[in-house]
């Protein structure tokens, strides 16, 4: 796996293009360039318009920038899918019985399948959860699961995310302006739709309310404000599933319950959609200092007064260090073998894996075991080997919070480009949700990474977003 | 040994607030150690609930004010039959796993200074339960009971480096002597019965997790572990995690706080 | 569906905001046009001084530029100034903003229009400023905000947030031509005894025409223009749809609207009917015993009394 990477280009290698991007190809080649910048432009004119934007974190600048959309759509094939659908459900699921296990008996542990001090003193696990049961046992609702693609018919997992995922809005928006622009292809094409997300989404944060709620639970997605980056995504969300969209200042607690401050005053929440942090979400809990949360809101969840989505606490699942034993989780609470694989990954908290990745430094890929969104990451064929000392020092200062993979030989997609279309590497996160049932919409985000050779796809770090075609079966 | 406890907590507002919520942890502990006879909570103006058992065992409420809030006081009574059980908390039912409480937090911190003096300690001292006697030791020792030194803000590490405190900065400091050594520990708050020796009648101790014992309570200010003359009521990582009030308040005034505790033995009444 | 007082407020704003934008706009008109006649009541200098004392924004002008009261210092404190909150620019950011909080409760044309008018803000911004007229910048904004209001009017559903909006509306207009009118006093201020002059009449009918109500006044009055009939025109008459007494009722309207939605009564609805009915209860020769500027400077009051009860009894959201 280490040496020089031959990538897997998923439209086809040598000329020969692969069944699911039949047709594309001529589409893509036969598009006058004069054409193709118009559309281009109609695209960013449209995202513009809808408002969807994104703000780098700690960068300032525009805070209205548009993260790149390409036209060239990432396409699977229905077989392709079925596997992808099945792994992915079968991950979230063993996820959410971990977290439950972790909470409750901790037979995982006393199993001796994953060491207590990862679970127990890691800085995701809420001890002031421990033996609260959420409403259907379930932790995250919404898993995010990030994979990569190395060949026809591997794919890995390179993290999960358990607590609040963002970029469902560039899934939905991506194909509802793919499908303004290009409607002749969706007819030419059956191309699975996406948009009923929203209302599987409602459908299960009604299933988590609380037994003590009666009649239709009334939902609320609760968002740090307006300036937050992902603020789009959040009133998106809110507006396609007909909820009200909160802040901390809206909420309060009385009694066993939580109300949300209306004209017609106070109005009882059954059901929160957080995007903020566990430490944020209430200061009589959590952080002190905690301008964005609700004081007491976390008495009235552990009381059993409302849900909250994902459930405090659930980070401790999608920990970069607990990562590594989720295949051992799918065999130990699902007795089935992973259908999705992990990338290997060194534990830089061990000596032997430390030994193994500080000699091998320009081979890996070495991140933040709490770091998110490419920041603190160290890609070594790509770096200068400045950089490379530099991780060196770090990781020795502290192993314990690193990780390292191989470098992974990304699928590439084709994209465009100034000089017309070129493979670029690409990744996928499809969302899973977890309620009453497991479901997950045939689509997901594609990132891509838009420098020539790059491999970080985030969009805080230069990537861009493609629609994401799952066909119809 | 019968305890009659009584415990006023004021606090004023000046301006009102706008609104107060307030996170309780008022009621003693459930073990072998004591038996509760008789225990009230009254807050006047304030609208109860969400209560319930954490995993650590502890009984939480809520209260919480809403409109113009100038004052709110809080009245704890009651009697509590209490055994010497050593130190040891057994008969506690609680679900967090020992180990969440190795994680040091921004009180707990351990500096170059508590190490050397965890690991000074332990050296020699046997088995673990040895260990926990010789780190309570320790830090009574390096930390002379002095009032009025420190505040509710001091950590640990600033604790030590005075060489003074009272019974919160003895109880962090042994928290994070211990948990630097991997030794699971917390800080616990209750009421002691004091005739001469350290009076504080609202107090603050330690508690380390010791291997088929279960967890047991070092007073480090005191150097012993509690006895009949202890009422536990909650732990927590830390002072503000085990805080028997904790509270928030909306709107711009000060907050001005006093407390009124008095802790005496029944049968001499 | 409920609407959380914090977006209430937010709607309430986008209401006001516009409207804002637009006086900001009428009064650069009325400046510019002023500004064009021969130097006689008090100097150029009185005419830009006026419109910045009206829009109450005379202190941080001269804070920035030190009075130097030249044209296009005005202008562009006016128009463009991030650093003056009731700026067109400052307005469109706020609207738009204000907008984007509250995205769920607007129609997707509502937020088109609002985004719009902000992403061409953004545009005239970069364009070189001696591309720009004064009065390509006062069309833009009275046509953005006609726009706009027309948008909210066409598509918004006929709920609770509907009437917010409205409420915010008429409540700023109301303001804004009291202080319209109000420029006249300080015109005047140095010299009183230009009333009835030429010049007198020439500062009246700019006003009507910032207010677009100079036609309207022809045909409801006709012949000379006198003090009187413009107070009655802009104060008291019903028909004119920037007078106090329209704006007054109109948010009335939406008020009752609420209370009967809610079923419930407050403070709001009985404030907003006196001022209604002390509106209807006088007549021009009222006003003018007690002065029109301590008239309308009672009137900015009251309006922003009633602004205080509506935020208390349904913008803070304290249980009830």
């Amino acid at each position: 796996m280490l040496e020089k990477p031959i990538y897997f280009n998923e439209m086809g290698m040598d000329g020969a293009v692969r069944p699911p991007y039949a047709g594309l190809d001529t589409w893509a080649a036969n598009m006058p360039e004069e054409f193709r910048n118009t559309k281009q432009s109609e695209a960013e004119a449209l995202f513009r318009r809808i408002g969807i934007t994104f703000a780098v974190y700690g960068e300032g600048g525009d805070p209205d920038r548009l993260i790149p959309f390409d036209m060239f759509p990432r396409i699977f094939a229905a077989d392709e899918w079925r596997k992808l659908d099945l792994g992915v459900k079968q991950r979230a699921k063993a996820l959410n019985a971990f977290l439950l296990d972790v909470y409750g008996r901790g037979e995982i542990v006393k199993a001796g399948k994953i060491p207590g001090r990862l679970v127990y003193q890691n800085e995701a696990y809420e001890k002031a959860v421990v033996g609260i049961k959420p409403p259907r046992g379930v932790y995250s609702h919404i898993v995010g699961v990030d994979l990569v693609r190395t060949g026809p018919d591997e794919f890995f997992v390179l993290e999960d995310n358990c607590r609040t995922p963002s970029g469902v809005s560039y899934m939905l928006e991506n194909r509802e302006i793919m499908m303004r622009m290009f409607p002749q292809l969706f007819r030419q094409n059956r191309i699975a739709p996406v948009e009923n997300y929203p209302a599987l989404l409602r459908r299960t944060l009604d299933s988590v309310a609380p037994e003590k709620c009666e009649g239709a639970p009334t939902v609320a997605i609760l968002t740090p404000g307006h300036f937050n980056s992902a603020y789009y995504e959040h009133s998106f969300l809110a507006d396609m599933m007909g909820v009200a969209l909160v802040e901390g200042q809206d909420l309060f607690v009385k009694g066993d319950f939580c109300y949300m401050r209306t004209t017609e005053g106070p109005k009882k929440v059954d059901v929160i959609y957080r995007r903020i942090d566990d430490a944020y979400i209430d200061p009589l809990c959590f952080r002190p200092d905690s301008m964005l949360g609700v004081p007491g809101l976390m008495n009235v969840y552990r009381s059993g007064g409302v849900a909250i989505a994902s459930a405090p606490g659930a980070g401790v699942a999608d920990d970069k260090a607990i990562y590594t034993f989720v295949p051992e989780m799918i065999r130990f609470y699902l007795g089935e073998e992973p259908i999705l694989n992990n990338v290997p990954t060194w534990q830089c908290g061990k000596p032997d894996d430390l030994k193994y990745v500080l000699e091998n430094l320009k081979d890996l890929v070495v991140k933040e075991v709490h770091g998110s969104g490419g920041y603190g990451m160290l890609v070594g064929p790509r770096s200068t080997k400045e950089q490379i000392d530099i991780f060196y020092a770090k990781i020795v200062e502290n192993p314990g919070n690193y990780i390292a993979q191989p470098t992974l030989a990304l699928s590439t997609c084709p994209t465009f480009v100034e000089e017309g279309i070129a493979p670029r590497h690409v990744d996928l996160r499809p969302y899973c949700l977890v309620g009453e049932n497991i479901e997950l919409v045939p689509g997901g985000l594609t990132r891509v990474a838009l420098t020539e050779g790059s491999l970080v796809v985030n969009s805080s770090q230069g990537g861009g977003v493609k629609d994401t075609w799952v066909m119809a079966e | 040994m019968r305890l009659q406890v009584n415990h006023r907590t004021s606090y004023t507002f000046d301006p009102p607030m706008r609104g107060v919520a307030q996170s309780l942890r008022l009621w003693p502990s459930l073990f072998d150690g004591q038996a509760v006879l008789d225990w009230h909570v009254d807050i006047e103006g304030a609208i109860r609930g969400a209560n319930f058992r954490d995993g650590a065992g502890d009984l939480i409420e809520t209260a919480t004010f809403l409109g113009s809030v100038e004052t709110v006081v809080i009245d704890v009574r009651g009697t509590v039959e209490t055994t010497d059980l050593s130190g040891v908390l057994r008969g506690h039912r609680e679900k967090v796993p020992p180990l969440a409480y190795v994680r040091r937090g921004p009180f707990t911190y351990a500096s170059n200074a508590i190490r050397e003096l965890a690991q000074k300690a332990v050296a020699g001292a046997g088995n673990p339960l040895g260990q926990a006697h010789a780190l309570a030791e320790a830090v009574g020792e390096a930390i002379a009971y002095t009032p009025g030194e420190t505040d509710a803000k001091t950590t640990a590490s600033e604790a030590l480096e005075a060489g003074r405190g009272v019974c919160q900065d003895h109880a962090h400091t042994l928290v994070a002597a211990a948990i630097c050594l991997d030794i699971p520990a917390r800080y616990v708050t209750g009421y002691l019965h004091a005739e001469g020796g350290i009076a504080e009648a609202s107090h603050a101790w330690a508690e380390i997790y010791v291997p088929d014992l279960g967890w047991v309570g070092f007073d480090a200010s005191n150097q012993v572990c509690p006895d009949e003359r202890y009422i536990r009521l909650g732990s927590g990582f830390d002072s503000i995690d085990a805080a028997p009030i904790r509270g928030v308040s909306q709107g711009r005034g000060t907050e001005s706080m006093s407390v009124d505790v008095t802790v005496l033995d029944a049968n001499q009444q | 569906m409920t609407l959380l007082a914090r977006h209430a407020e937010n709607l309430f704003w986008i209401g006001r905001f516009v409207e804002r934008a637009e006086t900001v706009a009428r009064l650069l008109e009325v400046g510019s046009r002023n500004s064009l006649l021969p130097n006689s009541s008090g100097g150029f200098r009185n005419e830009w001084e006026s419109v910045l004392q009206a829009s109450g924004t005379a202190g941080q002008f001269e804070a920035k530029y030190a009075a130097d009261m030249r044209e296009r210092n005005v202008e562009s404190f006016l128009f463009f100034d991030a650093d003056n909150p009731s700026s067109v620019a400052s307005c469109i950011g706020s609207a738009r903003e204000n907008a984007r909080i509250v995205r769920t409760a607007l129609t997707s044309q509502t937020w088109d229009a609002l985004n719009t008018a902000y992403q061409e803000m953004q545009e005239l911004k970069r364009t070189e400023r001696s591309k720009l007229s004064t009065n390509d910048l006062i069309d833009w904004t009275l046509r953005t905000g006609a726009l706009i209001r027309g948008t909210i009017e066409d598509t918004q559903l006929r709920i609770d947030g509907y009437d917010f909006l409205n409420i915010g509306h008429y409540l700023e207009r109301a303001d804004s031509t009291a202080r319209l009118l109000d420029v006249k006093y300080f015109v005047l201020l140095p010299q009183v005894d230009f009333v009835g002059t030429g010049l007198d009449n020439y500062q009246w009918r700019t006003i009507l025409r910032a207010l677009s109500a100079h036609r309207a006044f022809n045909w409801a009055y006709g012949g000379e223009i006198t003090a009187a009939k413009i107070a009655d025109f802009l104060i008291l008459n019903r028909r004119a749809p920037r007078s106090l007494i329209t704006c007054a009722e109109e948010a009335c309207w939406h008020l009752d609207r609420l209370a009967r939605g809610y079923e419930q009564t407050t403070e709001a609805q009985t404030q907003a009917r006196n001022l209604v009915a002390k509106l209807s209860g006088i007549g021009v020769e009222d006003i003018f015993d007690e002065g029109l500027h301590e008239f309308l400077t009672r009137s900015i009051g009251e309006i922003s009394q009633l602004s205080a009860v509506i935020s208390e009894v349904y913008l803070i959201g304290e249980a009830r």
